[in-house]
């Protein structure tokens, strides 16, 4: 099927034809018993569609509906905000904790040198986390959409 | 910028602004929403989640477009999304009658109906259940199809002329 044709039986379906149209999709379904049943198949389907609606939910769903989203917002400030404490209060106490451990001339060798790992392996887990976090949200669909 | 947008402060938008736009078009992106994804919770959840991906990427819109189509195509992002991660989770009974039938046997068959256009919508490709949703459930024009999924008229016609035949054979066996 051609595109006027496609055209021309949308706007039949949609009873947007001028009178023009008309007379040329009559002569186009005269031609062709095919394009008759198409027609008649999309008119149904249409009939059937148009008795259908999606489903509203409560008149409660809409008043709280921006309220939803301001929470959501505002909790993820917040969540930013206690992420930032915790990284600084966490990187103070670490270092603190790594001079009070150097500084203890009691403690064995082989224990300084197991925090010593301990850290290290911490440390690297915590770039690695970072760097995959940062790779996703760089590969992040919605940062292309603009227009 | 749409007539609507044009109430909202939008070259240097504070949060009242974004309510604004919010409570203008929280409606039709709940119902697309909805005829993506087939449970209201999804739903309601997918369309604040992209309200707010749009909030987050505010600068990124050009102020001089319509704010809907913008955020539509976050908001389509975010459904396929859904649609990817969780397979078969749709609630029934989305879609109702609108003129709803005092018949119990009417209302039977009513019932019988929705379930048979929601397992063919089911059944769709993302692409024909979107334009059906778009022209039959939102009734938007041919126009504002084409400025939402940014294809010519022509293909929007017959995307829609594709997507009832294909709902057609598998809806006229079992309802017409």
């Amino acid at each position: 099927m051609n595109d006027r044709t496609l055209y021309l039986i949308e706007k039949y379906i949609d009873n947007s034809l001028t009178k023009e149209e008309s007379v040329e999709l009559e002569k186009i379904i005269n031609n062709s018993p095919e394009i008759k049943k198409d027609i008649e198949e999309q008119k149904k389907v249409r009939e059937v569609l148009s008795k259908m609606k999606l489903k509203d939910p409560s008149k409660e769903v809409w008043d709280g509906y921006w309220l939803d989203i301001y929470n959501r917002l505002e909790r993820g400030i917040a969540w930013i905000a206690i992420s930032l404490g915790l990284l600084v209060i966490f990187g103070y106490s670490s270092y603190e904790f790594v001079q009070s451990i150097i500084k203890d001339t009691h403690m064995p060798q082989f224990v300084k040198i197991s925090l010593g790992v301990f850290f290290f392996g911490l440390l690297v887990l915590i770039w690695s986390l970072l760097r995959e976090k940062f790779k996703t949200s760089k590969n992040d669909n919605y940062k292309e959409i603009q227009r | 910028m749409s007539k609507s947008d044009k109430n909202v402060n939008l070259s240097n938008p504070q949060k009242s602004d974004f309510e604004n736009l919010v409570k203008m078009n929280m409606k039709k992106a709940y119902y697309i929403a909805l005829g993506f994804l087939g449970s209201h919770d999804l739903a309601m959840d997918a369309s604040q989640e992209a309200f707010i991906k749009a909030y987050k990427n505010f600068n990124k819109f050009d102020k001089s477009k319509n704010f809907f189509t913008w955020y539509y195509k976050i908001l389509k992002n975010h459904c396929l999304n859904i649609i990817r991660n969780i397979k078969n989770k749709k609630e029934d009974n989305y879609i109702e009658i609108k003129n709803i039938s005092e018949n119990p046997l009417d209302n039977i068959e009513q019932k019988e109906q929705i379930k048979l256009l929601e397992d063919a919508l089911e059944k769709l490709s993302f692409e024909k259940r979107e334009i059906i949703i778009l022209k039959e459930f939102e009734e938007k024009s041919y126009l504002e199809i084409t400025e939402l999924l940014n294809i010519p008229l022509g293909s929007v016609m017959s995307r829609l002329f594709y997507a009832r035949k294909e709902l057609g054979k598998i809806l006229l066996k079992e309802m017409i």
